[in-house]
């Protein structure tokens, strides 16, 4: 199967959408859930300066309405999985990171259960990032979550390996401090908005961090 | 989040606002305005009842102003637009696709829409009636 190949000289190589198991998922979810609990309140203080100061408590909500229900959605299939966290997301982080990153992962979870499964796994990522900026009509550059998930899909494409799309989030993340909102409660403060690490963008380093560590523990390069 | 009428031959109305007061009250004026034959619900808050929006809520409100000749859906910032959107995906066909976001004010643009409604008007018309108010 493709997804396997597309993985083989990546750090990624030992995790495949159809080997997927139930301690992948669990742990997955575990380490999202555990990274965004930690930071809670380093994103909702991000969100404060730029926002209405609610990222890391929402992000927080969701994130432990998909914990809680762990043990079911570790049964599922990993496509499946990750459509009904996406679904859990949407209806229990609310403001705009609900439906962007819950449009993220449904759209990841559909595109890897469509076709057969016959889509590489990049492939379905960057359709899914590209349904989370059409669904938050933003682009790259606007100071967004979509300005870590480019960078992050790139390395992916280029295989950078876990250490290096770790390291790419992280900084990706840190260049928004100097973009200009376009998007978001953030755009009304114009150039004001300029001096702030984004919230979104900053979550979304955190989580991509948080499942990289993740699975370079199960599968030491 | 009170949902009013519950079924009619009319189009429904639904406003989704940041603040749960700002969309009582548009929904109150709505209803004094226009009457009871026009389904209307809202939404406004986070799940906590904090200032926001969420999809849950949007769709509930949805549920209960639902009509078979459509809903129109006004909102106020961003988020409520986009979470409108997700709550109207999450509807499901064949619904979904008699759903619209009006590209209009909340207030006048609930009013107006109902007004139409409240004639019998199909849901194109009540939307275009409202996003006439938007420049």
């Amino acid at each position: 199967m493709a997804t396997d190949r597309e993985y083989d000289r990546g750090g990624l190589k030992k995790v495949s959408v159809v080997s997927a198991n139930a301690a992948l998922i669990g742990g997955l979810i575990g380490a999202c859930r555990d990274v965004i609990a930690a930071n809670a309140e380093h994103l909702s203080e991000l969100d404060r300066a730029i926002g209405d100061g609610d990222h890391g408590t929402n992000m927080r909500r969701g994130l432990e309405a998909v914990y809680a229900e762990r043990n079911r959605l570790v049964q599922l299939p990993l496509p499946k999985a990750l459509e009904e966290i996406g679904f859990k997301l949407v209806m229990n982080v609310g403001g705009a990171a609900g439906p962007l990153y819950g449009t993220l992962l449904i759209e990841i979870g559909r595109q890897l259960a469509g076709a057969n499964g016959q889509i590489e796994f990049t492939r379905a990522l960057e359709r899914a990032i590209d349904a989370v900026a059409r669904r938050g009509r933003a682009s790259p550059g606007d100071k967004t979550l979509l300005d870590v998930l480019y960078p992050v899909h790139a390395e992916v494409v280029r295989r950078a390996g876990l250490a290096g799309i770790c390291e790419e989030a992280e900084r990706a993340a840190s260049l928004t401090f100097g973009m200009r909102a376009m998007r978001g409660r953030a755009a009304f403060l114009g150039d004001r908005s300029i001096g702030h690490v984004d919230p979104g963008a900053r979550s979304c380093a955190l989580l991509t961090a948080a499942i990289c560590r993740f699975l370079e523990e199960q599968c030491p390069a | 989040m009170s949902g009013m009428n519950p079924k009619s031959a009319n189009v429904g109305i639904v406003i989704v606002s940041h603040s749960p007061l700002v969309a009582e009250g548009a929904a109150d004026m709505v209803r004094q305005m226009v009457g009871d034959c026009v389904p209307l619900a809202w939404s406004g808050g986070n799940a906590e009842g904090g200032l926001g929006t969420h999809a849950a809520g949007i769709l509930a409100a949805i549920e209960r102003a639902w009509s078979d000749a459509g809903v129109a859906v006004f909102v106020d910032l961003g988020g409520a637009e986009t979470n409108s959107e997700m709550a109207i995906e999450m509807l499901g066909e064949p619904r979904s696709g008699r759903v619209t976001i009006c590209d209009a004010p909340l207030v006048e643009g609930a009013v107006m829409a109902a007004a139409e409604a409240s004639g019998g008007a199909a849901l194109a018309r009540v939307v275009a009636t409202a996003e006439e108010l938007s420049p």
